[in-house]
């Protein structure tokens, strides 16, 4: 799909339990944006229009921690459909602030103390339509294998630019994984 | 036969969502719902934590409006504080406010919408995104990604990054303004500004260009809830509350936003993550629908007589001419975002030029004296309220978070269902007609990220429930 006339390197993006901030940090590459246009495809993630994980992406940023099972079904779809998964940013990698919630206990319960008890009308609980809670909220290496991490809360728009340079110069040149230690604006080491 | 049409997800939002059509035995449309499907539990993970944290937390509920919660949060927490905090801080951190307006509203505008209002609500859907319009419109895009940076360049020089940045703290702002960002920002606000005007005209245009959504992309009465001022001028940061009717009509005036619970109720339903603040007064059978009001951009240029500032007033009273003195339309939130954003420019300048803006005396310090604080500001998409409880060591022990948003859902859910039933005729479904409903919540610029602190992600499925709401076919926009 995706409306691709050439061959370039086809890019996704993927927004789970997270606060769209590494979304928006991969935004503050600004200007720089247009070049990575001319070199991939932007195929799938929140500022398109594509509404099921498409084939055949090269290359794709998973923001947010697996929180619940839209989350779990897309995770499962963006990793058999892609050669290359970045775990981008710290809810990501870690759980951060999206998996606080884990100690709060059985989902259920907390369902119904926030919408069931706590308003002052109806007091129903989300059941229908919306994907159910997972138990708990887990980092994305849990669920799927990841074969990049790029720590942050949000990681800086250099470093964001930087890692896709090289990551995409190495899937040009049909090349492995590029080591990213120590290769960043500022490290881009774990943690 | 009744039917229910899913989309999911709905794209080019802020967040995880799905909307779901309602159709009668004719295939018409009864009804259409917007449902946030993330939950994130923040105001129940919070209680435990020290109030010192709060800011830099809650903060990431939303990466596009950090700025916002850091303010409600900082104002919340001073509350608790009994402090006052220093005027070197209220205007940087009004200048911070008025940064995040022109970077999210551009965000809105330019990345978000643009791709519908630029390339057409029909247009090939792989291509009718920001990449798509970066060939067909390169300097429009280039315009916007400016206007977006600028904003976050004024956001960065205050709280030390663009994004959850440190620098908005309780009592104050860490750190006063240098003498040499205040210089770099002065240096690139007439681009800034160019660009806004471009913008402001180009905006105009549209409304011509889309005179039919102007009528039908939620056109009816409603309420309107935003921060107000004595003098009329229009308000972003702090003050009182007011409220006026479909008319203009003043319904309330002056309101403390510690207040807030006595005048707003909450309700929560069986499908969506989203609880839903209404107008108690208004309140008629236990329908929150009676008690609807709307936030925001529409809210606040409806409610300031103008904005204080030369070039935004020449556009407010332009369309004003235009469309009366309230702006009903829904699909006229995106020019009022584009005006916000000229006057955020030019306040900016304001204070730019400011003789004591690099003034070092920033911060006020103080320990929790009292056991309540309620914080309010206006964000990007409306009011935003932090209501902090704590003990006696300041450790919080009760959180309540008032989210733009899921003030409008009401009128979100109103738009879309108006939408479709002027443009779906039947069960055949095209991606046209979906985009249009996907088009009338973004003209809302609804941030699920804030709006699902509590639980968000926006999808679109259309399904097709019957009259007992049981779902007995499900589509999915591919
Ligand atoms: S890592 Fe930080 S910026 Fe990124 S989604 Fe999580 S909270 Fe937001």
């Amino acid at each position: 799909m995706s409306g691709s006339t050439d061959d370039k390197l086809r890019l996704a993006t993927v927004w789970l339990g997270g606060c769209s901030g590494c979304h928006m940090s991969f935004l503050d590459l600004d200007e720089k944006l247009f070049g990575l246009a001319e070199r991939v495809d932007v195929v799938f993630g929140p500022l398109t229009d594509v509404k099921v994980f498409p084939e055949d992406v090269d290359l794709t940023l998973v923001e947010g921690a697996v929180a619940n099972e839209d989350n779990l079904e897309l995770a499962h779809q963006l990793r058999a459909n892609s050669r290359v998964v970045v775990s981008f940013g710290d809810c990501a990698v870690t759980g951060n602030v999206t998996s606080l919630r884990n100690r709060l206990g059985e989902p259920d319960e907390l369902l119904q103390r926030v919408y069931g008890d706590a308003p002052d009308l109806a007091g129903q609980v989300p059941r229908s339509v919306v994907p159910a809670l997972l138990p708990t909220v887990q980092p994305l290496h849990e669920v799927i294998p990841i074969d990049v991490y790029l720590p942050g809360c949000p990681p800086s728009a250099e470093r964001i630019g930087r890692a896709l340079e090289l990551l995409l110069d190495a899937l040009e040149a049909g090349e492995g994984l590029p080591d990213l230690t120590g290769r960043g604006p500022d490290d881009l080491r774990f943690g | 036969m009744h039917d229910i049409h899913v989309i999911d997800p709905v794209s080019r939002i802020e967040g995880h969502a799905k909307i779901t059509l309602h159709l009668d035995g004719e295939g018409q449309v009864e009804d259409a719902r917007f449902h946030i499907t993330e939950f994130r539990g923040f105001e129940e993970f919070c209680r435990g934590r020290l109030l010192a944290e709060m800011p830099g937390l809650t903060a990431r509920t939303c990466g596009i409006c950090p700025v916002s919660h850091l303010l409600a949060s900082a104002k919340a927490t001073e509350q608790v504080m009994a402090v006052r905090i220093p005027p070197a801080a209220t205007r940087l951190r009004r200048m911070a406010n008025l940064g995040q307006i022109v970077q999210s509203h551009s965000l809105s505008f330019f990345h978000l919408s643009a791709p519908d209002l630029l390339l057409g609500m029909e247009s090939d859907p792989a291509r009718r995104n920001v990449f798509g319009l970066m060939q067909a419109e390169p300097d429009v895009v280039r315009q916007g990604i400016g206007l977006r940076r600028y904003g976050q360049e004024v956001i960065a020089a205050v709280t030390g990054q663009r994004i959850h940045g440190t620098g908005i703290v309780a009592g104050g702002v860490a750190e006063p303004l240098t003498t040499d960002a205040r210089d770099t920002l002065r240096a690139g606000l007439d681009e800034a500004l160019a660009a806004a005007r471009n913008t402001l005209e180009l905006s105009f245009g549209l409304l011509d260009r889309f005179a039919e959504e102007l009528e039908t992309f939620g056109t009816f009465p409603s309420m309107y809830l935003a921060h107000g001022r004595p003098d009329g001028l229009w308000e972003h940061y702090d003050g009182t509350l007011t409220v006026i009717d479909a008319d203009g009509g003043v319904i309330a005036a002056g309101l403390d936003p510690a207040d807030y619970r006595e005048v707003l109720g909450e309700a929560a339903s069986s499908d969506s993550y989203l609880k839903v603040p209404y107008w108690k007064a208004a309140l008629r059978d236990d329908d929150p629908r009676t008690a609807m009001y709307r936030v925001g951009p529409l809210a606040r240029i409806n409610i300031a007589e103008r904005f204080g500032t030369p070039l935004a007033d020449a556009g407010l009273a332009a369309l004003r001419e235009r469309v009366g003195r309230i702006a009903s339309s829904s699909f006229l939130y995106h020019h009022a975002r584009v005006l916000e954003v000229l006057a955020g420019l030019e306040l900016i300048g304001e204070l730019l030029d400011h003789p004591e803006i690099t003034d070092t005396h920033v911060r006020a310090h103080a320990e929790p004296n009292l056991r309540r604080g309620v914080g309010a500001s206006e964000a990007p998409r409306g009011t935003l309220f932090h209501d902090y409880e704590v003990d006696a060591n300041g450790v919080v022990t009760g959180v309540n978070l008032v989210i733009a948003t899921g003030q409008n859902e009401l009128a979100m859910n109103r738009t879309i269902r108006d939408i479709a039933a002027r443009y779906v005729t039947g069960p055949e479904l095209t991606d046209g007609m979906l985009n249009r409903i996907e088009a009338g919540i973004r003209s809302y610029d609804p941030c699920l990220s804030c709006s699902t602190h509590a639980l968000g992600q926006m999808p679109m499925v259309v399904e097709l429930v019957d009259q007992e709401g049981v779902t007995i076919d499900e589509r999915r926009r591919t």
